[in-house]
């Protein structure tokens, strides 16, 4: 049935197949520039880092990362020089700047909220979904259509918008600012997407399994468990990546209703300064650490991540 | 595409086993499982909207919340309808919404083209292209206002670079007509990824034949493009535009970071505008009012697009 592109009369020509890779070559490399120079800059010193010409080439450094992981006051020479011996490599570099390590700063903590918040709400965010994406695929449910519509259409709403009343909400119920606030926010947002993907993953298993199971005396609940769980785990795994990259990069909602204890990674990284200014060294270490999990995750997704991005509506 | 053939099937297969029910009836077990995702979204969506539904017709304050809530009826929308600066924030979101669907239309489309071709290595450039897409749009567009600085920016020396104009000049951030297009090509940046693999998907699933047929018949490439791939892609592209324009009508992570609305309020989009109403003014009766008038006024557009998209696909 299926003609190989080498017996086809269609297939492109040579010449057409290396322009196009050239041009799809270039565009990659170029989109690609503005990462690598992050990942360039946390390895760069701070006068380095604002050198004009920008520098390609350079004496590699983890004075970002040292910024990054503590906070710094500036001191006197002489109170440097009355110290011990520095006791690592980070001590050692911020005393060069005539500084000491005051202590640890807020990336680790709001990096470990990030985590908690990101697996927290994807977990029930899958758990929901997983459920009702059954219930809709293999149950006749009234008014099915509206309901899932109704349960894409929540979102449709911009963020700020949603923002006021929960502000609102959350203050009255002593949420504001707290991980279970935000997990809960980020479930209700990651649900559609959970329901609609996972809907698509369980209308692809023949019901069959489920019958044969009940038929061997399995209850509904037992089939469900013991028949459509284990065949759905790739797209349940694929969902949860897509939940979690989500709740991981997400800021609107993250600015607005937290501001310390619970507040992630997103809007914490923009506001690390230096003297005089932003300290982009620290950034752009901050922004490496927090890209690569996602760099690995869009790895692993590459055959489901057209379905992800359209919610189910395009698969391959 | 639209994966109702398997609901069909699904509704059309009798179903001889719910008779035989065993623990918890079939009904119950729907409602069981369904219910938990339904009060959930109640809870966190629907009820918050009628509370904003509520307060747009007050002249509440979130900051002075032991102040007497007056009921001013459709005041806070009239006002809004005879804001100019209201109006201002529209069309800067629209000239945003209308130049990145375009560009990232017109470059994704073209890049989904080419990589149907199936060079050597696409899989591995098509996934590098990709990646942009899945990043956080606030921690990159904050990155991005590193790239544009004038002086240091990576951005503007390549720009100097290749045009000759001194890199001091080039203020993407700072200069009042350059600033709407930093957040425009940040966001073709980020996202003709996105639509570049809808259109893969759409011309993917061009059947050979047809193509083989028109060859038959001696039709040009040119002309093969514009009745065969073109109008047969059309419903993927149709759909990326959806989603796209969906979002970009909300933009706020990354257009905060990178511009945060300025200078002046050149790049303000509307999301820019409710929060400075909303959280800085504090003006959470009128800003409540705004947001109800921006949620209509997407849900209606997507609701007029997704019967043109319906339209498009019957044919």
């Amino acid at each position: 049935m299926s003609l190989t592109s080498a017996h086809s009369v269609v297939a492109p020509s040579a010449t057409s197949k290396r322009v196009a890779g050239t041009i799809i070559v270039l565009y990659a490399l170029i989109s690609i520039v503005p990462l690598l120079w992050i990942f360039a800059t946390s390895f760069k010193t701070p006068p380095d880092s604002i050198a004009y010409p920008p520098k390609i080439l350079f004496q590699p450094s983890l004075e970002g990362y040292c910024n990054l992981f503590t906070t710094r006051t500036r001191q006197t020479p002489e109170y440097i020089n009355s110290l011990g011996p520095a006791t690592g490599f980070c001590d050692e570099t911020t005393r060069k700047r005539n500084m000491v390590i005051a202590g640890p700063s807020n990336f680790m903590p709001r990096f470990v909220n990030s985590l908690i918040i990101a697996f927290g709400s994807t977990f029930c965010a899958v758990f929901l979904g997983t459920l009702s994406a059954y219930g809709f695929s293999r149950f006749k449910v009234p008014l099915a259509d509206d309901l899932l519509f109704f349960i894409l259409s929540t979102r449709m709403m911009p963020p700020i918008a949603v923002a006021i009343p929960i502000y609102l909400m959350y203050r009255e119920l002593g949420l504001s600012d707290t991980a279970l606030g935000m997990i809960l926010l980020y479930t209700a947002v990651n649900v559609s997407l959970a329901v609609w993907l996972l809907k698509g993953f369980i209308d692809e298993i023949p019901r069959e399994y489920e019958e044969a199971a009940m038929i061997d005396g399995y209850t509904r609940l037992q089939a469900f468990w013991r028949t459509v769980l284990p065949q759905a785990t790739t797209g349940i795994a694929a969902t949860a990546i897509f939940c979690l990259i989500f709740a991981w990069n997400e800021y609107a909602f993250a600015a607005l209703l937290t501001s310390g204890t619970a507040q992630t990674a997103p809007p914490f990284i923009p506001t690390i300064i230096g003297e005089g200014g932003q300290d982009w060294p620290a950034v752009a270490a901050g922004t490496t650490i927090f890209l690569v999990p996602i760099l690995v995750f869009t790895i692993l997704l590459r055959k489901q991540l057209l379905r992800g991005i359209t919610f189910g509506a395009v698969r391959k | 595409m639209l994966n109702r053939t398997a609901d069909s099937v699904a509704r059309a297969t009798p179903e001889p086993l719910a008779r035989k029910v065993r623990g918890i009836s079939d009904k119950g077990l729907a409602w069981l499982f369904i219910s938990p995702t339904i009060l959930l979204l109640l809870a966190i969506n629907i009820f918050p909207l009628f509370w904003a539904i509520y307060l747009s017709f007050t002249n509440y304050r979130a900051n002075r919340p032991n102040e007497v809530v007056k009921n001013v009826g459709l005041a806070n929308y009239k006002r809004i309808l005879g804001d100019q600066d209201i109006w201002i924030a529209m069309q800067t979101t629209a000239h945003f919404v209308f130049w990145t669907i375009l560009l990232q239309t017109l470059i994704g489309f073209t890049l989904a083209w080419l990589i149907d071709r199936k060079f050597r290595g696409h899989a591995f450039w098509t996934t590098i292209i990709l990646v942009p897409m899945m990043l956080s749009p606030a921690v990159v567009g904050n990155f991005w206002r590193f790239l544009y600085e004038p002086q240091i920016g990576l951005f503007a020396y390549a720009i100097s670079f290749v045009s000759g104009i001194p890199a001091t000049e080039i203020g993407m951030l700072s200069n009042v007509s350059l600033a709407p297009w930093s957040i425009i090509i940040v966001d073709t940046w980020m996202w003709t990824p996105y639509v570049m693999l809808i259109c893969l998907a759409g011309l993917r699933s061009i059947p050979e034949y047809i193509y083989e047929a028109a060859e038959v018949d001696r039709a040009s490439n040119w002309r093969q493009f514009w009745s065969i791939t073109l109008p047969m892609a059309l419903p993927f592209i149709m759909l990326a535009v959806l989603f796209r324009g969906i979002e970009n009508f909300k933009m706020f992570d990354m257009v905060n970071l990178l511009t945060g609305g300025g200078p002046g309020s050149t790049t303000e989009v509307a999301s820019i505008t409710l929060k400075r109403q909303a959280f800085e003014s504090w003006r959470t009766g009128y800003s409540s009012a705004f947001a109800i008038i921006l949620f209509v006024a997407v849900f209606g557009l997507a609701n007029i697009y997704v019967k043109a998209l319906n339209k498009v696909k019957q044919r």
